[in-house]
């Protein structure tokens, strides 16, 4: 073992004190601190939900159709949002729309993160999760809550769904109440198609949204 | 305001290292997750161009020091009854210079408040003279006079300490600290 000496701490200038009083604190970048601070972060959201003080918790999720920003209220899951939005962009209209007391918080979206998992496996038809619809009002909710009467594995064309929600004219204003869910995969919105069979618009892009009709329809069989 | 989870994202290291600088490492924890569930509340009604990193620092300070306190006035037990000390784990050992935390601890209020505030945290002088209430100039001179008790305080305790872990961290002679 050579006998290196450690960097002396060097108290004439003010780098040297401040790497030095780094190093006495052991708090030195790396991928130590990160987890100390990772795993304080998660205790933070803990003590702050046991107190009533969180609006949002939120994580990520690697997923066949990229990363998955998910956010939930106390209530339940309130946004599932693709990598071609923008997370950080999301995350301040979240703030904004729900409350700006926002904590990441893995931990607490396991659950939800579970579900995903095996939906993506194909071994998950439908999703157990509860759900905030705070961001969606009006027509736009009338017609989500009627996707999941799509079964798994089928499409059903936008004006179908208006004839569904009651609104047999109002196809376009399906095609914005789908391509505006806040909830996309969890409720499935990718199932609504144009009347050619084209997949259509969608929040995540309409590769991820033929991905997941794919999928759905080669877990079928 | 913006989600609050940026300003954890951006300034946790910085409240963690106030934190260590002034507390062992388990109330350093406390102390970082009290700043912060503190922070937390008072975020959705803070004014809009606050020094976020300031004011966080200044919670943290307060915290550590109201942790002080309540040590300093409660009776000591420990003191009685040594109990053995956990063991360090020895990539903290390494990392850890406990002559320096210590030296910067046994400074006087003012001093300290510089040494951490100022050279750790890099908060201005002007920033720390706001903070703890006294004047820019008096705080600018607690951080030249902070700087020259730890050198100091290292300089005399390195030849009276000649153990392994002081040959391991050679410390500066008096002469060449001061050069």
């Amino acid at each position: 073992m050579t006998d290196a000496p450690a960097p002396a701490v060097e108290l004439d200038d003010d780098p040297s004190l401040r790497l030095g009083l780094v190093a006495a604190t052991d708090s030195a970048p790396g991928p130590r601190l990160d987890a100390h601070l990772d795993e304080l972060r998660d205790r933070l959201a803990d003590s702050a939900a046991s107190a009533g003080t969180v609006d949002v918790f939120w994580r990520t999720v690697p997923s066949p159709v990229g990363d998955l920003l998910l956010c939930a209220t106390d209530v339940g899951l309130v946004r599932v949002a693709f990598d071609v939005e923008d997370h950080d962009a999301v995350l301040d209209r979240v703030a904004v729309q729900v409350g700006s007391r926002v904590l990441r918080s893995p931990r607490r979206l396991d659950g939800v993160v579970v579900e995903l998992d095996q939906y993506f496996a194909g071994r998950r038809r439908d999703f157990d999760l509860v759900l905030d619809r705070r961001l969606s009002r009006g027509f736009q909710r009338t017609v989500l809550e009627h996707l999941p009467e799509i079964p798994y594995g089928e499409t059903a064309s936008y004006a179908r769904v208006a004839a569904a929600s009651g609104s047999p004219r109002a196809v376009r204003a399906v095609g914005t109440a789908c391509a505006t869910n806040p909830l996309p995969v969890v409720v499935p919105c990718h199932r609504v198609v144009r009347s050619d069979g084209t997949p259509g618009r969608y929040r995540g892009g309409e590769a991820a949204k033929a991905v997941l009709i794919g999928l759905e329809s080669g877990a079928r069989s | 305001m913006p989600p609050f989870d940026r300003v954890v994202e951006r300034h946790g290291t910085t409240v963690l290292r106030v934190c260590r600088a002034l507390l062992d490492t388990a109330d350093a924890d406390d102390a970082w997750s009290e700043t912060f569930l503190a922070a937390l509340v008072a975020w959705p009604d803070l004014p809009a161009d606050v020094n976020v990193e300031a004011w966080l620092v200044t919670v943290a300070r307060r915290k550590a020091l109201d942790v002080l306190r309540a040590r300093a006035r409660r009776p000591q037990p420990v003191e009685l009854v040594p109990e053995p000390p956990a063991p360090v784990p020895f990539d903290e050992l390494v990392a850890r210079d406990d002559a320096l935390l210590g030296a910067v601890r046994s400074l006087p209020d003012g001093q300290r408040d510089a040494v951490v505030l100022h050279h750790l945290a890099g908060l201005s002088h002007l920033e720390v003279a706001e903070l703890t209430g006294r004047s820019h100039a008096a705080c600018r001179r607690s951080a030249a006079d902070g700087v020259a008790a730890l050198r100091r305080a290292l300089s005399d305790a390195a030849p009276a300490a000649p153990d392994a872990r002081r040959a391991r961290r050679p410390l500066p002679s008096p002469e060449g600290a001061l050069r």
